[in-house]
């Protein structure tokens, strides 16, 4: 295997709820520049561990290392601005905004991330984020209804919204949570062909899915997390054989 | 609707300088044309706006502001009864403490959102108001209000003038402002144009947007790598200067500034003139105002008599219990009225005056794309 | 030692109103999530039930006889109000104690409001933003006391205690602590009003099947709703018993603070306080912040204390409130995901 740069360390993190080990000693390294796919059986932990990424959860113990630095315990919107970039399982968008000006907001902040009192600047002539947030919008598709209200979007074309808020700030770390959930099949297919786009350009994905037919086709490496453990780590190929991986989750049917 | 936005936001602000400033034309039908009432429509309009700005951007309701305005009006009367009499230096002073005082009530209040930001501004002010009954006295002068005294220090004033008999009036270089001239007016008129356009600055500007962002899902704004807070405290500190501002010119016009002016109540007010016309609206808040104004006027120096002059032409046995009944609703029943349209408002048309006014304008106008046509202009009409 | 002991006494009676109105704010904030800017108002009407029934009794009936006159040389009215006339001593004893008999007449009258309200208004508001409901409750506490304005004019009406608690009771000398601590009865029978009420309403919740369905919604409205329990009309017997709480509440407190039409938001503003000092949702944190903040008001009111901190008796209480919810977000015994973002 190609010794590439560890960009995302997920280090002996353990979590528990009440009496309820969500985590128990998960230890993960992403290498830059791939698609990293966590795979599990519902209620595994799956979006357990994206939170305690995202500063949302802290973890009990353990710590989560972006690029040699320690996030655990940092803010979100801190986490962001290293190039850490969420998007959520259920659309987290700005419901009262339009779609571009929803692509502009996370454009914006990718600029001008620090506070900026740019209160008698005219958003117009911003044309620079504009542009940037037209591009993505086309990319996923949704230009054509740039001025429509978000809150007026089917699920679906909420999921790609938020994708397009995601890569427009051009993360270093997209952390995905079952992006294709809710699409159409064909949706689901040139959401797959996006993701593939970036890869290898100093973008690096972690999924969360359950549609395995998205897994397969994007995944470089394959996490398996069952009860809050790893049970199997490595490539596609490797984990598809992994009998214990076929017990646990695949029980077959795939 | 095809033309380019920043045109129309000319058109628009040209349009309401316009209107403003012809106030004493356009209001003389309605009999408002006096300067004592429209300057009280700018003063409010000016105060109305700025709350606007909190609240229409941010959705952060703030049951406090008119502390702010309060601040604002002592720290006028103070550089009148110091310094001068001039106008501009108390305005000046005014915005000043109302921003510093905004600064420290922000940092504390805006640590909580929702229903907590609420009542910790109601607290905020609540506590201003009892202060200034009690130990402020020196300050405030207590229940009397502050106002001026014939041995006011006037340094500044000192050095030009040998002191004439009896009370100065606030001035202008030379126009006077107090006492319900025209010149009063028409600096109330100039600065909430003024005010208007910066508003109107804001709401188009990439900050307005972060705002609005802030107000529809604040928590998607921290993971998209915003740090909330200061853009809110900026927001509330502009609001509380425009209160501030408000509350300078109010006591420019009239140099007596009671405690009461920081009441709650006064807080309930700008809140229900800001809706009545339209939250987030530019315009709305002005029109609120000069309409909530407008009515208390009228309605507060309607009563009994008046009322049976009007009725005169029924029949006693009808004329009675229907005077009897409207009674409730003028003279001192305006705050009754203002509750009851208030209510009606907020379960009826949430939108307000503006939204009612937008749903007749697309009665007449049906066509099809009409509406989707200028989103980024979505929560004001161009027209 | 007596002046610390008086400060508490003082400070209990004032708590137990606070704790009273903030009870019932927690209760419907919690099971019906509404936040309801009228419930002061719903305490001032209690009062002004209290009032309207003293007006009632002391109707009266004016025979004027020609044949004797006074020492002015007017003719001598004798004035018999109508409950005396009609009912003999006990109309009398009714008079003399027409604040507690009020009760009778604000429970209903509370009860009729309350549901009214619920039924009318507050109903259409679950599903809209808590912004929306504190306006429109905000406006409704207007119209309410604009219009008690309107027929009670704008100065407090003083009420009477009955003869038997108007005087003040040497609490020293019954606790053994010395001759001077004297203290007004009306106010300890206040206390023990408000003692009584609090735990019926807690009795109510913690014993009846009405109770747990409330209990278990504020705990997790979405749940109970889908046990196919008729939540609707509970919630409208919970907002009917919050207005009762906060009526009776007033009717009591007529004696010690003569009733005006503004006196309702003054409380409110407080309440508010109270109950966020207490935790948003924790009933148990209401009563106690409201007694607690009671007292500490009143210890800011001493003049040894006002000395060394001028004004602090007008802010103490809202400073406590700041500082609370800048280091205890959740307030004393707040519970966590309650009105958080």
């Amino acid at each position: 295997m190609p010794t590439r740069n560890v960009v995302l360390h997920v280090a002996d993190v353990h979590k528990s709820f009440g009496g309820l080990h969500a985590l128990s000693d998960v230890d993960l390294q992403v290498e830059e520049g791939t698609i990293h796919a966590i795979i599990g059986p519902n209620g595994a932990g799956k979006s357990t561990l994206l939170n305690v990424c995202i500063g949302r959860l802290a973890p009990d113990t353990g710590a989560v290392v972006f690029d040699g630095q320690v996030i655990t315990g940092k803010q979100p919107h801190e986490i962001n601005q290293m190039g850490v970039v969420r998007v959520f399982q259920t659309p987290e968008i700005f419901p009262d905004l339009t779609l571009l000006q929803n692509v502009m907001v996370p454009a914006f902040a990718k600029r001008d991330g620090a506070f900026r009192l740019n209160a008698m600047q005219s958003v117009e002539k911003r044309t620079d984020i504009r542009d940037m947030a037209l591009h993505w919008l086309e990319d996923v598709g949704l230009a054509g209804q740039k001025d429509a209200i978000a809150a007026s979007l089917s699920r679906g074309d909420k999921r790609r919204l938020e994708l397009a808020m995601g890569l427009v700030q051009n993360p270093r770390l997209l952390l995905l949570d079952e992006p294709t959930a809710g699409m159409s099949r064909h949706d689901t297919n040139s959401t797959i062909d996006l993701l593939k786009k970036f890869k290898g350009r100093g973008m690096t994905k972690v999924i969360i899915e359950h549609d395995m037919h998205v897994v397969f086709s994007l995944a470089d490496r394959i996490t398996v997390l069952a009860q809050g453990r790893i049970i199997a780590d490595g490539p596609p190929d490797e984990v598809r054989g992994n009998p214990k991986v076929q017990e646990a989750y695949l029980g077959g049917a795939h | 609707m095809f033309n380019n936005p920043a045109r129309n936001d000319w058109m628009l602000l040209a349009g309401f300088s316009a209107v403003i400033l012809c106030l004493p034309i356009l209001l003389e039908p309605i009999g408002a044309a006096y300067p004592a009432l429209m300057q009280k429509f700018c003063i409010f309009g000016i105060f109305a706006i700025g709350f606007n700005i909190l609240f229409g951007l941010t959705g952060y309701l703030s049951f406090g502001h008119a502390a702010f305005l309060g601040v604002g009006s002592y720290a006028a009367v103070w550089s009148f009864k110091l310094f001068t009499m001039n106008a501009i230096p108390a305005i000046v002073m005014a915005v000043f403490f109302a921003a510093a005082f905004a600064v420290v009530v922000g940092y504390v209040c805006l640590r909580r959102s929702g229903i907590y930001f609420s009542i910790l501004t109601l607290a905020f002010a609540q506590m201003c108001y009892n202060l200034a009954y009690s130990v402020l006295t020196p300050l405030t002068n207590g229940e009397t209000g502050l106002q001026l005294t014939l041995n006011d220090p006037r340094v500044v004033d000192g050095l030009f003038f040998e002191p004439s008999a009896g009370l100065p009036r606030v001035d202008l270089f030379g126009l006077p402002i107090s006492g319900g001239g025209y010149a009063g007016f028409y600096l109330c008129a100039i600065t909430l144009i003024v005010c208007f356009y910066i508003a109107m600055r804001i709401f188009r500007s990439p900050f307005g947007m972060m705002l609005r962002a802030i107000k529809s899902n604040q928590n998607r704004m921290r993971y998209t790598g915003f740090n909330t807070r200061p853009y809110l405290l900026a927001a509330f500190v502009i609001s509380g200067m425009y209160a501030g501002l408000a509350g300078g010119l109010m006591a420019a016009t009239d140099p007596l500034v009671g405690a009461e002016r920081m009441q709650w109540t006064a807080s309930g007010e700008v809140v229900l003139m800001t809706i009545l016309g339209g939250v987030g609206t530019l315009v709305g808040p002005v029109l609120g105002a000069a309409v909530i104004k407008y009515f208390e006027n009228i309605f507060s120096s309607f009563d009994d008599h008046a009322l049976h002059g009007v009725l005169g032409f029924l029949p006693n046995s009808i004329e009675n219990p229907i005077v009897s009944f409207l009674s409730l609703f003028v003279g001192d029943g305006w705050n009754l009225t203002l509750g009851v349209v208030f209510m009606l408002i907020v379960i009826f048309l949430p939108g307000g005056i503006m939204e009612g006014l937008r749903r007749i304008w697309n009665l007449f106008n049906r066509r099809p794309g009409n509406r989707d046509a200028m989103p980024v202009a979505q929560t004001q009409p161009a027209e | 030692m007596d002046a610390i002991l008086l400060q508490i006494l003082n400070g209990l009676d004032k708590g137990g109103a606070y704790a009273l109105i903030a009870l019932g704010l927690t209760l419907v904030f919690g099971t019906l999530g509404v936040v309801n800017f009228a419930h002061g108002a719903l305490f001032m009407l209690g009062a002004f039930c209290a009032v309207t029934f003293n007006k009632l009794l002391n109707l009266e009936s004016v025979v004027v006889d020609p044949e004797k006159t006074t020492a002015w040389g007017s003719p001598l009215e004798t004035r018999t109000p109508y409950v005396e006339a009609w009912l003999g001593d006990f109309g009398v004893f009714l008079n003399d104690y027409s604040v507690p008999a009020s009760i009778m007449l604000a429970i209903p009258v509370m009860l009729l409001l309350g549901i009214a309200m619920e039924r009318g208004l507050i109903r259409h508001f679950y599903k809209r933003p808590h912004a929306d409901q504190i306006l429109v409750t905000f406006g409704l506490a207007i119209v309410i006391q604009e219009i008690i304005k309107h027929f009670f004019g704008a100065n407090p009406i003083p009420q009477p205690a009955p003869d038997a608690f108007a005087g003040t009771v040497y609490v020293g000398q019954i606790l053994g602590m010395g001759q001077t601590l004297a203290y007004p009865w009306w106010r300890i029978v206040y206390l023990l009003f408000s003692l009584g009420v609090i735990g019926a309403v807690f009795a109510f919740l913690q014993f009846t099947t009405y109770g747990m369905v409330v209990r278990a919604g504020m705990h997790d409205r979405q749940t109970v709703g889908f046990l196919g329990i008729d939540i609707e009309r509970r919630f409208t017997v919970v907002f009917g018993l919050a207005a009762v709480v906060a009526g009776v509440a007033g009717v009591m407190y007529t004696p010690i603070l003569p009733p005006d039409y503004h006196m309702g938001m003054e409380f409110l503003v407080l309440s508010f306080v109270v109950v966020v000092v207490g935790g948003m949702g924790s009933l148990g944190g209401a009563v106690a912040a409201g007694f607690l903040l009671g007292i500490l008001q009143s210890f800011a009111s001493m003049n040894e204390i006002k000395s060394l901190v001028p004004g602090i008796d007008h802010v103490i209480i809202y400073l406590v409130a700041v500082v609370i919810l800048l280091t205890l977000p959740r307030g004393l015994l707040g519970r966590k995901g309650v009105m958080e973002d």
